[in-house]
């Protein structure tokens, strides 16, 4: 016999809640932050490399690695654009990237977050060894959190399985 | 046979503070299925005057019996006792009742409502167990959850978890609210609001406070909040990513994993932020911490093997400096939560790109799977032990079910629009 209940309600969410969303953050790390990762824009006196950034014929306009399922490690056809951005920053030392890390939205999304670091770190990795600074880098992972593309399928999947790179103050 | 189906449309109002403002509507439906062939027959009969205040009783406490999948609610009309003098056993015994739920509502001064009840056992024709509590009427519904807690005790052995709260992320549109509600989905309140993902919800061990991880931040941080005054501090907020706390069993410390020393690492930190420890030391991933009851012990998942499976480790490493591997069929065995008395955790098992949530005692190592969905994720025990509430997915939609641990009985809690998620059930009000 199969016995299905089906209750109903209607919940009005409070508005305290509005009111109370996005309070003071006390930030007890502060000595081992990173501190701010404001990414919008810095308005003028940016500097010149920013150009380069945004020209669509530099390979620096570049910024996602895309990876095959299950995998961690750069693809050939990325190194070179990884490299220029590692030159980039060990021309410019004030230069800094975030290197965010994302997976598709299959298992754990814990497990997809450390996934999505690997992959952060592995690019990270090759920047460092190219010569950029250590702290000029700092990896993080959105796991499966920020899909660029919805739905599932390999077609969506292999557009999330990537690491972008994220100038500061870009 | 057709599937009966009963349809209950409540109203709950909620206070707005003084705020002008229209509050969101969203609809928590709640769907049972299956049940223990031997479930046991109740006869709960309205209590006297119940239908003069603004919140029914017994229907509260019958949903929330139905819901466990181990009552059968027995039909009680054109009966009517309130005390015991006037209970007509033979008449429950035709009925097929074995235990029978009687009580009066009596208005107090001061907007309060007493409620006496009594549960009888039918073929003994005695009285199992009695309470009378006073509340303001304003708390009608938890003090029907606390008797439903008191019947289902008297009756099956285990503490009730009706009581209880639940957490878990709604998503709607771009927008992520970390919610807390009743265990029933009632109550429904968010804690904080944001345009960036919210995961991993953790309940402190006293249910004053919960942990999460917020990317408000464009990155992965944890947080502490406590639930009355709204507060919250970021516990790890160290370079690189700070995901998946779990609460030591005191509540003074959490496990974390930060990723700043390379790789995804367990830590120890005190609920405050000072005091960080490493715990894990691999170069593979460990991740997912989950403290054992006694605090001995945390189960995570681990790579080092090849494939993602659940291991243990001491906390105390001078105990045992080695990691020991639980799980060993399949590939990916991920997500481990102890249950409350640490003997067995629920944990998910994928199997033929399935996956489910499955059980393992640990005495004698045994994989129980329960669920047979697709995508079942972050799965939670009851602290009871009794259910595991986890994230799955239906028509594409985020839901959350919770399946009785032996398997028999699953239960739907969705909203109308949108997706809600990584669900944890809260610990046991503190009168238990």
């Amino acid at each position: 016999m199969k016995k299905l209940l089906s209750v109903s309600l209607i919940v009005l969410l409070s508005a305290c809640a509005s009111q109370t969303t996005q309070p003071e953050v006390d930030d007890l790390n502060s000595g081992n932050n990173m501190g701010n990762t404001n990414l919008s824009g810095s308005g003028s006196g940016r500097p010149g490399y920013f150009n380069q950034l945004q020209d669509p014929n530099s390979i620096l306009s570049q910024r996602s690695v895309y990876y095959d399922f299950d995998s961690y490690s750069v693809k050939g056809e990325y190194r070179e654009m990884v490299l220029a951005h590692a030159k980039l920053l060990r021309d410019n030392p004030d230069a800094s990237i975030i290197l965010q890390g994302n997976t598709d939205d299959r298992g754990s999304r814990e497990y997809n977050l450390a996934l999505g670091q690997r992959r952060a770190d592995g690019v990270r990795n090759m920047m460092t060894l190219a010569g950029a600074g250590d702290n000029q880098i700092e990896a993080v992972s959105f796991g499966e959190e920020k899909p660029r593309a919805l739905g599932s399928g390999e077609s969506a999947w292999s557009q999330n399985r990537r690491a972008d790179i994220v100038y500061r103050g870009e | 046979m057709f599937p009966d189906r009963i349809k209950f449309l409540f109203c709950a109002l909620i206070l707005s503070c003084g705020w002008i403002s229209f509050p969101s509507l969203a609809q928590l439906n709640i769907e049972i299925f299956g049940g223990g062939a031997a479930r046991i027959p109740i006869a709960i009969v309205p209590f006297a005057d119940e239908n003069r205040l603004q919140q029914n009783i017994t229907s509260v406490i019958g949903a929330d019996l139905q819901r466990t999948g181990l009552f059968k609610l027995v039909d009680t009309s054109g009966a009517s006792p309130h005390i015991p003098a006037d209970v007509v056993f033979p008449d429950w015994i035709n009925r097929g009742a074995s235990a029978l739920v009687i009580g009066r509502t009596i208005a107090m001064p001061g907007d309060q409502v007493e409620i006496q009840f009594r549960l009888m056992d039918v073929s003994k024709k005695t009285q199992l167990t009695g309470l009378g509590i006073t509340v303001p009427s304003s708390q009608l519904r938890s003090a029907a959850h606390r008797i439903a807690d008191v019947i289902y005790e008297a009756l099956t052995g285990d503490v009730g978890v009706f009581s209880t709260r639940i957490a878990y992320v709604l998503k709607q549109g771009n927008k992520y609210a970390l919610q807390v509600a009743d265990a029933d989905g009632y109550n429904a309140q968010s804690i904080i609001e944001y345009n960036e993902p919210i995961i991993s919800p953790s309940w402190s061990p006293d249910g004053n406070r919960l942990a999460y991880v917020s990317f408000e931040n464009k990155k992965p941080v944890v947080y502490v909040q406590t639930l009355a005054t709204r507060q919250r501090h970021a516990v790890a907020n160290f370079k690189g990513s700070n995901s998946a706390p779990a609460w030591s069993p005191d509540g003074n410390r959490l496990a974390v994993v930060l990723t700043g020393q390379g790789g995804s690492q367990i830590f120890l930190i005190n609920a405050d932020g000072s005091g960080l420890q490493r715990l894990s030391r691999s170069s593979s991933i460990d991740t997912e911490p989950n403290f054992s009851p006694d605090g001995r012990y945390i189960l995570f998942t681990s790579d080092r093997g090849g494939s993602p499976q659940i291991y243990r480790m001491a906390v105390t490493q001078s105990e045992n400096p080695n990691a020991e591997r639980m799980t060993f069929e399949g590939s990916y065995n991920v997500s481990p939560d102890y249950s409350h008395n640490g003997k067995s955790y629920t944990f998910i098992h994928r199997n033929n790109n399935q996956f489910n949530v499955a059980v393992q005692e640990i005495g004698s190592r045994q994989v129980q799977i329960l669920t047979n969905s697709k995508f079942d994720e972050s799965p939670s025990f009851a602290p009871n032990g009794k259910m595991i509430l986890y994230a799955t997915e239906i028509n594409g939609r985020g839901i959350l079910s919770a399946v009785s641990s032996d398997g028999q009985t699953k239960q739907h809690l969705s909203v109308q629009s949108g997706d809600i998620r990584e669900p944890a059930w809260g610990p046991l009000p503190k009168w238990k």
